[in-house]
């Protein structure tokens, strides 16, 4: 019988990779679009709508009850207390009932690091959020060993340490040229002209994509890590494909285009797409497109929501600890191990989902097979157990690099080093600018149970006295908004 | 006691004593020896401790465990004597062992 199922699940892998060849990948798609639709016709899916409500505290509701899945949690500035109460009394958290079905929570640091270092029994497929997307994508972050090795192993080599000093200077003045063309005399949105702004331009780099419509990336990235079904998000699954199918058309081009101006003499780049064709275990790629659109996804969406998130909340708690951000400016050579403890403090992405693979006793609970288990870094990484005064942003803090924020075991970020250079560059030349940064009024949050970040927020720059641009010093006069 | 000399990627050569029990990783984080962050804190979870055992010494500590292999495989500096600093926990059989590091942690 087994020789039977694995003969089945052969002949079955034989078709999909045949289909997948053969069919253009916006054409796949559309056709999974189709299916959801006719789905949702039948009466056989209901799109999931989430509305605010206010949160009550912690104390308040019944253990049994609690449900940090909640994508108003962060918004309402709820997360952290919630996950303090269940790391004090209940580390492994069970909750029978929520939107995205029975969960457990694990909470505290050293249980998240067993889980993530343990692929064995947790497993990181088919999705690794809450609920299941719309569209399946095949993305290595997603798949367990040893069909994820391979995989990442084949685009790794992107952002590897070799290849990112190859690119620094160009990050460097991607950098530059964003922050000399900030305002000085009025607030702006720091997210959308900082933040959004060079993580655009760096996915661009990064992937060679043209650069005049980089902002497609990122658009692309929130849509499809935003859905209601995946993390408590605002985009309806409508919307998600029609983005997922553009991503996939527009990415083909991309990849014939490169293929054509390299035939035609081009010299190689730096970026993602040479790589991919220079390399003996991914130059036919194009060929397995669902696989191609998985990865190029996959590395638009981890570039995007974690690096962005990380800029804007430096500047958020560095106004939140104003004693740090003098610290900062007395001994600037302070910023690597900063930017580990932003990223820390931050937590951009707040979990990430693994199924049991066989019953198991955990933490003195019993999981079954089958059963969700979320790993909250956000929680881990205010563990008092491994973190002192864990609430605090403390930019020299011993173990900062310590931090959960990249996850452990196979799946650990891969682009973490790039994050990490990005950052530094940006604190780097925000220094050699500015005297202050301060926001004014409280940010707005983004709307998901995944993605702990800021939709907006206003903020005022002091430039460095005789600053090297022509123009009134703003000085202090308090401008109307 | 003893020493184990950790040689960077750019042919600088850092002997450091050890008291038993010591892992690698601590010896060198502890001792400032640039190239190795150990950011998951000893766990052979984060893959950045990784050192490369001299040949003569390969014998003496033993080749990497599946648990690092899984980390360290993925590393393209990734050769036969890799192992996880945090991993090789010093003692007498191991007094005068040589390491290198590679150009890079990731």
């Amino acid at each position: 019988m087994t020789t039977t199922t694995s003969m089945l699940t052969k002949a079955k892998a034989a078709i999909t990779d045949k289909v997948q060849a053969t069919v253009p990948v916006d054409r796949q798609v559309r056709a999974a679009h189709l299916v959801k639709k006719a789905q949702r016709f039948a009466g056989l899916s209901t799109p999931l709508v989430f509305t605010e409500q206010p949160i009550p505290d912690p104390a308040d509701v019944p253990l049994t009850e609690i449900d940090v899945s909640n994508p108003f949690m962060n918004r309402q500035g709820k997360w952290y207390p919630y996950f303090a109460r269940l790391r004090e009394e209940a580390p492994i958290h069970y909750l029978a009932d929520s939107p995205f079905g029975p969960f457990w929570s694990i909470t505290r640091y050293a249980d998240i690091q067993a889980v993530d270092s343990n692929p064995d029994v947790f497993s990181a497929e088919p999705y690794i959020v809450l609920g299941p997307p719309p569209l399946e994508i095949e993305m290595f972050i997603a798949m367990d060993p040893p069909k994820h090795d391979v995989q990442r192993k084949a685009v790794q080599g992107v952002v590897a340490p070799r290849n990112l000093k190859e690119m620094e200077s160009l990050i460097r003045e991607r950098v530059q040229e964003v922050l000399d063309g900030l305002p000085t005399d009025e607030p702006f949105d720091w997210v959308q002209a900082v933040s959004k702004e060079i993580t655009g331009r760096m996915l661009a780099t990064l992937l060679d994509f043209p650069y005049e419509q980089r902002h497609k990336l990122t658009y692309w990235s929130d849509t499809i890590s935003g859905t209601a079904e995946g993390t408590g998000g605002t985009t309806h699954q409508d919307e998600m494909f029609a983005a997922a199918e553009e991503l996939a058309r527009s990415f083909v081009a991309l990849w014939h285009d490169k293929a054509a101006r390299r035939a035609a003499g081009e010299p190689d780049g730096f970026d993602l797409i040479t790589l991919m064709q220079t390399s003996e275990d991914t130059k036919d790629l194009i060929h397995k497109p669902m696989e191609f659109l998985g990865n190029l996804t996959l590395l638009i969406v981890g570039g995007n929501d974690t690096t962005r998130n990380s800029m804007s909340g430096g500047v958020y708690a560095l106004n939140q600890y104003p004693d740090q951000f003098e610290k900062l400016k007395a001994d600037p050579s302070l910023i690597p191990n900063m930017v580990s403890e932003i990223i820390r403090w931050q937590t951009p992405l707040a979990y990430m989902r693994r199924v049991a693979k066989k019953d198991v006793h955990f933490g003195g609970q019993f999981i079954r097979k089958g059963d969700q288990v979320i790993m909250w870094y956000a929680s881990g990484n205010r563990d008092e157990r491994k973190f002192e005064d864990a609430d605090r942003l403390i930019i020299d803090r011993k173990n900062a690099r310590n931090h959960m924020s990249f996850g452990f075991g196979v799946h650990r970020c891969m682009g973490n080093r790039l994050a990490e250079m990005q950052l530094r560059i940006l604190w780097e030349e925000l220094l050699e600018r500015f005297d202050r940064i301060e926001v004014v009024g409280e940010p707005e949050y983004v709307q998901s149970n995944f993605v702990k970040g800021y939709d907006s927020m206003m903020v005022r720059l002091t430039p460095k006295a005789a600053p090297a641009q022509a123009g009134a010093a703003p000085a202090e006069a308090a401008s109307a908004a | 006691m003893g020493t184990i000399t950790f040689t960077e990627y750019d042919g600088t050569s850092h002997e450091v004593e050890f008291a038993d029990g010591e892992s690698l990783m601590e010896l060198a984080t502890s001792n400032g020896v640039p190239g190795i962050d150990g950011d998951c804190g000893g766990e052979a979870s984060c893959g950045t401790c990784h050192v490369i055992v001299d040949d003569a010494w390969i014998a003496a500590t033993g080749p990497r465990s599946d648990e690092e292999s899984q980390m360290i495989e993925m590393s393209p500096e990734c050769a036969p004597n890799s192992r996880l600093a945090c991993q090789l926990k010093a003692c007498a059989g191991l007094d005068g062992l040589k390491v290198r590091l590679p150009e890079f942690q990731m």
